[in-house]
Formats: structure tokens, sequence, C-alpha cells
């Protein structure tokens, strides 16, 4: 018979043993909200598909042509936008997701125990199946253009994994943030709005070294997601790959995870006090 | 019996209040906790900190032990610390101080909803409240057909639960966490919805966790009949403190103890209440026959109750009533305007309702009363300061040789006899 003690601070000891016998849990909320997702909707999971598929079309006809972005070598500008929207979709809606996750589940919080990164983590998770599902546009759209990837692509799975870790990471720590200020409801989504136009997604970030110059190029590069973002593109259309944004992202993300799960497991404890 | 399955050894919990309590509930913003900073650069210190804050034990130096396949019932006026206790047994927050030891795994029955989605369906509730209640899916799996057979939601388990009745809210959410297994189930509170044929199919089935598969419950209501049902050992909390610790009628009877008993009551600061806040009821005035400074009756005068109440906010046709229960909690009478068919209109400020019964066949003894005051249809407690009252019932001389044993009844209702046939022995 398992033994359990409770005393002040005693949580935190089994943590991750804790974290391993809940890993039910994880997958089960993560099913519930994919689930729920498009319940009562007549195309139902298409939305996964026609949302990104919108978007990239507005955004090809305002960067490629409206803004005169689209050159006439390389590979088609649509899928210059598709290649850096799937990965700053992802980002955005599971960062957000993430987010306003602990807040959406406070009735579970107050009531339950169970490890509580379960519920970040998750919603992290389920933005991840809609990215597989957005994927498909991709190949789609590929195999319509008779874009065939090279060698490259065996670096993706590092970009997705990458991707996936800045989402956790800031994500954490915005949501533990987020139970004792609620301000960080108003911040994100301007975040996420801020970051579409400081992110390479609608155009790619050479064009912001060619125009804008040295300096500013490197104060882009601290957005973590810009080297995320070029390496996706990287990985499935070819080019060149700046390493410094990529190294960049690689030490930020880092950062981010070991400052998001640290903070979010002292914060933990009172969440249920403080929800 | 070898240890005991709970051993609780000086746990308490405090909570900081002060400025931050008031924003609680709606969370403190970061710009407060900014400006906070600078404007005391110094507040860290300790002197600074007990200037703003101040410590509040919500529970300290809980000590008890359970054994296992003990009934345990946990009793206390509101705010005691009966859920604080529960919510570190069950592992949401930590204690700040003591120590407690469980022997098991630990599970608690859930608020009607908590853990439900609305949108999924019974089936999928099962399998989701199942696995936030620590189950997998294969000890779900196995249970699947008992957990659907007890909350007798069979037809309904294809539909999302957003379409459910309260009632088949709480039938099913009860079922998956009575098929939990655990060793140790922790209940609160969550009887008080659904009709009370299954409200005694979920006494009896916890009565059967703890008796046959010698399993612990711990249990707390506000209905005193089920925790005498139920528990051979009571545990009354005050003010976040054991008050004692026995059998079920010592521990009700301490806990009744501090109602107020007087013929001319104020139950306004009565603290242990459900409210909503539209209407508080002010005070409550008992009206024997004869008039009497205390709050003594006679059996068989006529009784007349009145409370006064302050509505706040304008109401349409509330319900008013009087709960009457004996000296031990169990329910005696159910007394409310419903059942009279009055209706009020639309009420605002004080307001005076008064209720009459003829020739009161309370038998003699001590009797509690709540005075509520509900919605037209008696679903909404509006305010319902619990038994918050006392009253004795005194024989009237003149009903001396009536030879009343509460062992054979509790109501008195006058009876004819005569003797309608007879045959002489030849």
């Amino acid at each position: 018979m398992d033994e359990l003690i409770i005393e002040p601070g005693a949580k935190r000891r089994n943590y991750w043993r804790d974290l391993w016998r809940y890993r039910e849990l994880f997958y089960t909320l993560a099913w519930r909200d994919i689930s729920v997702r498009y319940r009562q909707t007549v195309v139902g999971m298409a939305w996964a598909i026609l949302q990104p598929l919108a978007t990239m079309v507005v955004m090809t006809l305002v960067f490629g042509k409206l803004a005169g972005l689209s050159t006439a070598s390389g590979p088609p500008y649509a899928l210059i936008v598709i290649a850096g929207m799937l990965p700053w979709q992802f980002f955005s809606t599971a960062f957000s997701g993430a987010s306003q996750s602990l807040i959406a589940n406070a009735g579970l919080i107050s009531k339950v125990y169970f490890p509580r990164i379960i519920i970040p983590a998750s919603a992290v998770a389920t933005s991840f199946v809609d990215l597989l599902i957005a994927f498909v546009i991709l190949l789609g759209m590929m195999v319509w253009f008779q874009v065939l990837p090279d060698w490259r692509i065996v670096a993706l799975p590092f970009f997705m994994v990458l991707a996936f870790l800045a989402a956790t990471g800031f994500g954490l720590l915005v949501a533990a943030l987020n139970v004792k200020y609620r301000d960080f409801r108003y911040v994100v989504p301007f975040i996420v709005q801020f970051g579409l136009y400081i992110s390479p997604v609608g155009y790619s970030s050479s064009l912001v070294r060619d125009r804008l110059g040295d300096n500013l190029y490197y104060l882009y590069c601290l957005n973590p997601m810009t080297g995320v973002i070029d390496g996706f593109r990287w990985a499935i259309l070819g080019g060149d790959l700046d390493p410094l944004p990529v190294a960049f992202s690689c030490v930020s993300v880092s950062l981010s995870v070991f400052v998001g799960v640290w903070y979010f497991r002292r914060a933990e404890a009172r969440f249920a006090d403080i929800i | 019996m070898s240890t005991p399955i709970i051993r609780i050894d000086k746990l308490g919990k405090s909570y900081t209040i002060g400025r931050q309590q008031q924003n609680r509930r709606v969370g403190q913003t970061f710009g407060e906790t900014l400006a906070g900073a600078l404007k005391r650069p110094f507040s860290r210190s300790a002197a600074g900190r007990g200037a703003n804050k101040e410590e509040f034990w919500a529970l300290r130096d809980i000590s008890f032990d359970v054994e296992q396949g003990e009934v345990i019932g946990v009793i206390g006026r509101n705010g005691a610390g009966k859920s604080t206790l529960f919510k570190i047994l069950s592992r949401i927050t930590d204690p700040s101080e003591g120590r407690a030891q469980l022997r098991g795994r630990v599970a608690s029955l859930l608020e009607v909803g908590t853990g439900f989605h609305p949108e999924l369906t019974g089936r999928e509730n099962i399998y989701l409240n199942g696995a936030i209640l620590g189950m997998t899916r294969a000890e779900i799996r196995k249970n699947f057909d008992e957990i659907v057979a007890f909350s007798e939601v069979e037809k309904f388990l294809d539909t999302p639960v957003k379409r459910y009745s309260s009632g088949m809210y709480v039938r099913l959410a009860f079922s998956v966490a009575a098929h939990l297994e655990p060793e140790i189930l922790i209940v609160d509170e969550v009887l008080a919805v659904g009709d009370s044929a299954f409200q005694q199919k979920c006494l009896g089935k916890m009565r059967g966790i703890a008796q046959t598969d010698g399993r612990t419950v711990l249990f707390v209501s506000h209905n005193m009949s089920s925790i005498r049902q139920l528990c051979q050992r009571v545990c009354l909390l005050e003010k976040g403190r054991v008050s004692l610790i026995g059998p079920p009628d010592e521990a009700i009877g301490k806990y009744l103890s501090d109602a107020i008993v007087g013929r001319k009551v104020s139950v306004a600061d009565w603290e242990d209440r459900e409210t909503t806040g539209e209407a508080r009821i002010l005070q409550v005035e008992l009206q024997p026959g004869e008039s009497s400074e205390t709050a003594q009756v006679k059996m068989g005068d006529d009784l007349r109750i009145r409370m006064e109440i302050d509505v706040r906010d304008p109401l349409v046709d509330p319900s008013f009533g009087v709960f009457v229960y004996d000296a031990s909690g169990t329910p005696m009478l159910d007394l409310r305007s419903l059942h009279d068919h009055m209706s009020v209109g639309q009420v605002s400020g004080k307001i005076t309702v008064q209720l009459e019964v003829k020739q009161i066949g309370l038998y003699p003894g001590h009797y509690f009363l709540t005075p509520w005051i509900s919605d037209t249809a008696c679903v909404r407690h509006i305010d319902f300061p619990r038994m918050c009252c006392a009253f004795d019932i005194s024989s009237s001389p003149r009903d001396v040789d009536l030879q009343l044993d509460r062992d054979w009844g509790s109501y008195f209702v006058r009876s004819a006899w005569s003797v309608v046939g007879a045959t002489p022995r030849p």
C-alpha cells in the first residue's frame, strides 16, 4: 500500500513521480480539448484546415502582390507564406491556450489534486495536433506547385521540437503568472498580434536585413520565434539559413523552459488558494 | 487494529488576510504589486509585513486518527474549516504546519459538475472524470458497466451532459467516484442534491464501501440524519479547531448547542448560512398561545412563528419556510408558504411573515429551527441561516397522563377511540 505524507512543502519532493503517475490525465485532457473543439459545428475538423488556408491566401495577396515582396526566382510566394505560418500559428495558439488554461480550469484546480503542469502541457499538445492537421495544406500545396523538399527536411523535427518547447516554456511562465496577475489575459493577445509582425511569417527575415540594415536585423533576431520560423522554412523550401537567429532561438527557448518550469513549480503550491 | 489508515498530527493552515484577501477573487494586478513595491520599498521587512497583513488560521492544531473501514463524519458551522481540512487531505492545498499520513489512495467525490465537460457525452465524461480522479483507462473500462448501472443514466449515455438534469449529473458523478476503489474516500456535502431515493442509495453504497470492502470514508454533511446513519464517529470542528471527537449523538448535540434560545431572536449576524445576499432574515419570534418570556411552547398550543426579513433586492413571489429538527438534528416539520399556496407578489424592504401551526403536536423536548427564504419553486436558497434558533416544547399540565414516549412516536395527533364491536363470551 502506498503511503502518502502531507506536510508543508511535501508535494515538491515526489513531483516527477506524481507527474508520471498522472500521465493518463494528460492524454485525457488533451483528448477532451480536441474532441470538444468542433462539437456542434457543421464542417467540424475542416476548420483546422480552412482557417490557416484562408489566412495563407490573404497573406500571400497582401505581402506577395500588394507589398510586392514576391520575386521571380525561388519557390512560389504562397509556399513561403505557409511554411512560415504553420510554426507561427502553432506557437500563437499553443502559447495563448496554455496561458489561459489554468484559469479556464479553475474549477478543477480548486477541487482536485494532480500535478498542475498537466493542464498547460495538454493545451500545448492540443495545438500540436492542429499543427499536424495543418501540415496537410502544406503537403497539398507542394504537390500542386510540384516542389520537392531536399535533404534539409530531416531538420524539420528539430525545429518542430523547438517550437513545441518555446510554446511550453513561455506558456508555463505566463500561465502561472496569470493565476496571480490577471493582467496577462490582456497582455497575451497583444503579444500574439504584435509577434505576427515581428516574426518572418509573411516575409522572409533576409528582407529585414536588406531593407532595415544590420542593427535592426540583430534586434529582430532577439525574437525567439525568428530562428524557429526561419529554420522551418529552410527545412521545407531550402535556401540559405542564417545561424544567428537559430542559435539565439535555441538559447532563449532553453532558458524559457528552464525559467517556465522553475517558476511554475514554485507558484503551483498556491494555485488553489488564489485562483 | 494495526496502525491507523489516516493519522493527522497538529495540522494547520493559515492564510494572510488584509489587502490581498480583498482582491483574491478577481486576482491581483501586476501593476498593484509593482506600485506596492515602489510605495513600500521596505515592505518585505518584518515590520512592514505586520502592518499590512494579518495571519488567519483557517485550521489549527488538528490531530486525530482514523482506522481502516471507519466512516468518520466531520461537522461544523460554515467557516469551521471543514473544506480546508479536506482540501489538505486531498492534496489540493498545502498545510502551513503539521503533518498527515495517509496509507492508501485518496479520492474525493467532486461537487456537481466539476470535472465534467458539458459538451461531452455521459460516456465520455465517465472517462474524463475517472481520469481526473486518478483512475487509469483500464480501471474505468473494468468498472464501466457497473458505473452506468448504478447511475441509472443508461438511456442518456450518448447525450451531451449539458442536457442532463442536475439529478442525473450528481448520479453520474457519484457513481464514478464510488467505483474508484480508493482506500480513502472523501465525500464533501454532495448528496444535498438529487432525489431522496438516490441519496439513500448513495448512503447504502458508502456503507458498503466501508463495511464490505474495508475502505475508509470521510464524510462532511449538514444533514444530521445521514451523519447519524453512516458514521460511527464524528469530529466536530469549531473555528478551525477540533472541538470534539466522539459518538454521533454527542458531537451533534454539541454542534447544535450554540443555537440561540429565546422568544425573540436576532439572527442577522448568524454566520452559518447559505445566502445570496438578496435578502436576509433578521429576526425570528416565537409566539406561543400564552405570553411567556422563555422559548417554551406548550404542546397542544397554537404556535405562531414570525420572521422579519430585509429584502434588499426586490423579489418576485419568494417562498418562505421553516424547518424544525429534533434534538438530534432529525428533520421533524417542513413548513412552507408554498404548502399554504401563499403568494406575495413583488416584495422589497422589510417584511414580516407569520406562520401559524394549530395545536402543535411535537412531543416534549428540545427543538431547532431553520427559517428560510427561497425562490418561488423552493429550488434556490436566498437566505438559509442553518439551525439558528432553538426552543422547547413542554408538556401541558392537562396532558401529563398522555405517556408520550419518543421511542414510539414524535408527533402527537389526537385520535378518537370507541369500541365498535363486542361479542360477549358465551
